[in-house]
This record gives C-alpha cells, structure tokens and sequence, in this order.
C-alpha cells in the first residue's frame, strides 16, 4: 500500500528534485497511514539511496539493470506500473519535469490511474482525494478530484517545505521484466552541458535579456553568476538570436524555473517571460527602464544599467566570502 | 527497399493535435463561484507548442507527399481556431465533440481515432499552455501501443524511420525510431506559419468532422479555481548603492 516515489538520477545521485519529491511523498505517506518506497532505476550511488531515508522513505527498490542508466521513459513507465503492482502502490509521486511527465503519462495509461501534473500543495485526503495544481502558465491554480483507485501527481519544486532528517533507507534489489519494445531507439549523439548547473535544479538563476545588447556582453552576467554559484539563463529573443543556447531559454515556451532567487538582467518582463519565472520565491529586476513591467512582479528592484550594477553586485558578493 | 521506400512515403499519414486555448496575453479570471473560466473578451489561439507541431506536419508533408489531419478534442466554439489550422495547410480535421476536462479521457479519445485511422506521424505539443501536463502524447502512445517523445526540437523522416532531437535536462540528444510514434513538439523544431490568402480561401471547403465522443472515463475532475495571491510591494534600491541589495538577499530574503 506504500506511496511509490520514482526518483531521477544524476550520475548515480539522487536528484535534489526528486528528494523533494521524496519528502512529499513521505507527507503524503503519512495522511495516508501508509509508508513512503522509492524506486530508483539504472547505476546508483546507494548511499545516495539510502539517503533518502532522511527526507522520509523507509525503502528503495533499486532496479540496477545497466540497461537503464540511460533514460528511457517506455522502460522507466513499464518498471513503474510493475512497482506499483508489487508493491499495491494507491498514490505515487513523481517530481516535474520532462521525464517525469513522460513516465507518469505512460504509466497512468498502463494503470488507469488519474494524473495531475503540476501539484503545488499536498493532497486533501477526507474520503476524497484533491490535489491543487499550477494551471494556465503559471497564471492560476485549480483544486482537482482525483477519483481512480491509482493516482499519479507529478509534484513542481517547491511545493513543500523539506525538512531533512537523519534516517536512512534500506535498499533492495528490484529485478522487474523489461521488454525488448521499450529499447528499440537507437540514441546517437548526446550533447549535455555538464558542467553546468541545471536550470531546474538550481537555487539561484541570473537571466539576462536583450538589454545585455550582444554575446559578446556576457561576462559581467556571468561573474555575477559564478559568484553566487547560479545557472544561468535567457529571454526568449536572446536564444532566438543565438547570443545564449537554446536550452536557456526561459518562459512560456521556453523552459519553467521555480528557484529561490531570479534575478532578471535587462529583460523587459513580458507575460510570456514572466510565464516561467512566476513560481520562484524571491524575483530581483535591474532594468534601466523604471517602467519596465517587470518591476510589477519583482521583490527587489534596481533602476538603472547593468553594465554598471552587475560588477558591483558580483564585487559586493565576493566581499561576503 | 526502393519501391516499398516510395510507396510508404507517398502514404504518409500525419495527425496533428491541437489544442483551443487562451492568448498567452490573456488575463485568466473566474466566474460561476470560482468554478468556471471566464471568457469575457479572451481571445482564443491554437496553443503555441501545436502550432510548432502543425508547421513541421505541413512542411513534411510538401517534402514527402502524404496527409495532414487535425484532431481537437474540445466544443464548437474551437472552429475557428481549426479552420486556422486548415488554412496553414492540414487536409481536413476531425473534431470530437466533448469538454476535455481529463488528460486521460482526453488521450483515450484521440486514441480511438489514431486506432480507427492508422496514421504514421503523430504530432502534439510539448504541452498544453492551458493545463500544462505535457502528458497526452504519453498517455496516446502508451494506449496505442506506440513509443513516444517529447520535447522534440528538430525531426526528419526517411522512409519509415524517424530522425529527432529531444530536449533532455541540460542538453539535448539525438534519436532514431521507427515509425509509427507520438511526438511533443516545441520550437525550434519549425517556424510558426502565418495563413496565406489562398489558404483561408480553401480552408472553406476542406472537410471538418464533427464526432460523438466514444464512452470512456473521466479519472479527474476540477472543483475550484483560484488566483495567485497578488504580490507585494516591490522594494527599490538605488542604483548607486546596488550592494544593499545583496545585503537585503542574505538578511531579509534569506536566499544567497
Ligand atoms: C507565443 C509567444 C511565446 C513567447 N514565449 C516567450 C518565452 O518563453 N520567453 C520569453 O522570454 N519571451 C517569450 N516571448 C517573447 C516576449 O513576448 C518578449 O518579446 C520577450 O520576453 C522580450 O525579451 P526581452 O525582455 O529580453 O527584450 P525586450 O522586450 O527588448 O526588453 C529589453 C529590456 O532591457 C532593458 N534594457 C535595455 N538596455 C539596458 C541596460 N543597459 N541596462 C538595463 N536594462 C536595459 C529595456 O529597458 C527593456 O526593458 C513569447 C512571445 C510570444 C508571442
Ligand atoms: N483537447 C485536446 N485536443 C487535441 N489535442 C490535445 C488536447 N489536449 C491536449 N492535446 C495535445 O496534447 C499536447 C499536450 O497536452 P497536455 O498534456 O494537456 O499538456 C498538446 O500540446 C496537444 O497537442
């Protein structure tokens, strides 16, 4: 009857994401009166594993197969709906994001079981079942009934306040039946930034936009960013133009970011922009415009010109250290 | 392979699914208790992901013969937003008449009529802009038995394979599959098209279905909807003394 937490791995460790999935699948464990099992799939760092006991999971069923190292959301549905079949899994948790929403779609049609994808809030759980969720971009939220004997919430960051304890969790092997059909794309090319910090993972994310004026103005932004260890990243115009990769490329149709800090470089703050940026907790604007709309949805606003803020910005952070 | 290479391309079936959703501008309020969208003065587009999806239909389909069709899964007041789609170059459109409410019933209707139709391509966008789930193309590939992909910035076809690059996290990679699959398109996978005069002229006459849901089962349902709480103030630092702001950040925001 466990809640079943499908975790994401990034380089055999469990990611910061998912263990805020964990903790909200342990809260949800709780109303529920029933114990948190994580499932994790591919080569894994056990103690990683094990970890995730201290955000409130009492077991891992790792599924170690090489196989699944690379992701591979047919593989990763089929794994899960076999999990919560042992497992007679009422509710399972998966943290927002491209794979994640892929692996709870296929696995909610193997289940039937209801999907929400967006949660912001734990569940109301009185003989029915409701969850809150993120709707029109970021614009509205909508109080959903979940009404399948199976439900699946695919849970955005943020939507609980984690709190880490010191348990630990015992991992066990999960040998689950792969199928052939789930492995029949043949990946090519792999191009992934690693040295990066991820965009979605981060805590703090300094974004510039076409007030940066050109590439090759970039590096005051990116001190700044280095100085506080943020991501970084761009309004749609400027990976438009080919001044930032695309994968930076932050807003309605670009990528949706939720960190503690945002603080936004010479971008104007038009509402497809701010469509992405809406669910971080605290938003900083340095524009030189004081009528920049951004200011509307800003905490932290400085009026003036980047060139001359950022360096004093990064200088006053490396003061701090 | 020759000839059957020809034959396969020159039927190559392509079923686009589009969402009916508000302008990315509009401003979202509710009426009826909080229990419906108000549509006072929304102004309606195909959602913008789809749209990305429709060009790369339409130009595959100038590149190698075959069909395009749209699917909505929505009421009638979608029409003119299909008709749109018509003019940027779809064949016809199929239209189930039904409020999709539920991403499951959702899927499990326009699975029903990718089952009946057999098509090769199915394209979607990356997510809808309205619910945001980026979860239909999962659950349609899943119910038909088929792989699907998504966030798909850039695919070609040749003969019965299919060429993509997907978005994964912090980067992206490439993919070869075999037709048929499901796709969840997003730029830069193809330019948005803008109707031309002779498109919206034969958009007339191009066929839109209209069709009665099959039964199938609503898993969820919405009860409420509410607003974000408005925010506060925003605290302005001048310019000439921009460390106060970082000052601010560890002390009163807590966040750095
Ligand atoms: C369907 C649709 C989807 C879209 N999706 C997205 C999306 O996902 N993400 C996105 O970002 N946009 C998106 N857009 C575009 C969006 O509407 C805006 O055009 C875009 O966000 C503007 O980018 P910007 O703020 O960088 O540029 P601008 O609007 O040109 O703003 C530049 C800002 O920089 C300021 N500035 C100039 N020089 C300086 C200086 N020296 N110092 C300080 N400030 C300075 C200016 O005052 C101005 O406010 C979308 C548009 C549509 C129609
Ligand atoms: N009512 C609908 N009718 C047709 N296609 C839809 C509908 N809802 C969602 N889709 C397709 O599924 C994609 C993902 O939607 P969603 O899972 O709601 O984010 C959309 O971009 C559309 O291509």
């Amino acid at each position: 009857m466990s809640v079943l937490i499908f975790v994401e791995l990034d380089n055999g460790a469990v990611k910061k994401t998912s263990l805020e999935a964990v903790a909200y699948g342990a809260e949800v464990a709780k109303l529920t009166g029933t114990t948190a099992t994580v499932l994790a799939l591919g080569k894994a760092d056990v103690s990683s594993l094990a970890q995730t006991g201290a955000f409130g999971a009492t077991k891992v069923l790792h599924a170690a197969d090489e196989k699944l190292t690379h992701e591979n959301s047919l593989a990763y549905a089929d794994i899960l709906a076999q999990a919560v079949q042992q497992e007679n899994s009422k509710v399972v948790i998966i943290s927002k994001s491209g794979l994640g929403d892929a692996v709870a779609a296929r696995a909610s049609a193997k289940l039937k079981a209801g999907i929400v994808s967006g949660v912001t809030e734990l569940p109301v759980v009185n003989g029915s079942f409701t969850v809150k969720r993120s709707i029109y971009t970021g614009k509205a939220f909508s109080n959903v009934e979940v009404k399948s004997d199976i439900k699946i919430l695919v849970v955005k960051k943020n939507a609980i306040e984690v709190v880490e304890s010191s348990g630990t969790a015992a991992v066990e092997n999960f040998g689950p039946t792969l199928r052939d059909s789930d492995f029949q794309a043949s990946v090519g090319a792999v191009e992934k930034a690693s040295s990066e910090l991820s965009l979605t993972e981060a805590d703090i994310i300094v974004s510039g936009g076409r007030g940066m004026k050109g590439p090759e103005n970039w590096q005051p932004l990116l001190d700044f960013a280095k100085a506080l260890g943020a991501a970084t990243g761009c309004s749609k115009p400027v990976s438009d133009l080919d001044w930032r990769p695309h994968h930076e490329h932050i807003g309605q149709t670009g990528i949706k970011v939720a960190p503690n800090l945002y603080i936004a470089c010479g971008i104007s703050g038009a509402i497809q922009h701010l469509a992405g940026v809406n669910g971080s907790k605290y938003i900083v604007v340095i524009n030189k415009d004081p009528e920049a709309p951004f200011f509307k949805a800003a905490d932290y606003g400085i009026v003036g010109d980047v060139f001359d803020v950022l360096p004093k910005l990064t200088k006053a952070v490396e003061d701090l250290k | 392979m020759g000839f059957i290479h020809r034959l396969l391309t020159l039927i190559m079936k392509i079923l686009v699914c589009i969402t009916n959703v508000p302008d990315t501008t509009a401003k979202i309020t509710f009426t009826d208790n909080d229990t419906k969208l108000n549509k006072a003065g929304v102004q309606y587009i195909i959602g913008p992901y789809d749209d990305y999806a429709l060009a790369r239909a339409v130009e595959l389909k100038e590149q190698l013969g075959g069909s395009v069709t749209v699917l909505h899964v929505g009421e009638a007041d979608a029409d003119p937003q299909i008709r749109k789609a018509l003019a940027i170059g779809a064949d016809d459109a199929i239209r189930i008449n039904a409020d999709p409410v539920d991403s499951y019933f959702t899927a499990a209707q326009i699975a029903h009529v990718a089952a009946e139709n057999k098509y090769d391509l199915i394209l979607m966008g990356r997510e809808s802009i309205d619910f945001n789930s980026g979860v239909v193309h999962g659950l349609v590939g899943e119910m038909l038995g088929i792989p699907s992909y998504s966030p798909v910035m850039k695919l070609d076809i040749d003969g019965t394979t299919a060429t993509l690059a997907r978005e994964i996290d912090g980067g992206k990679e490439t993919l070869s599959a075999s037709l048929p699959l499901v796709l969840g398109c997003q730029e830069p996978i193809s330019e948005w098209k803008i109707p031309n005069m002779r498109g919206i002229m034969t958009a007339r006459t191009k066929p839109l279905n209209v069709v009665e849901p099959v039964s199938g089962e609503v898993l969820t349902s919405p009860e409420k909807y509410s607003l974000p709480a408005p925010k506060g103030a925003c605290k302005m630092i001048p310019a000439a003394e921009a460390e106060t702001l970082i000052k601010l950040l560890r002390t009163e925001a807590k966040v750095i």
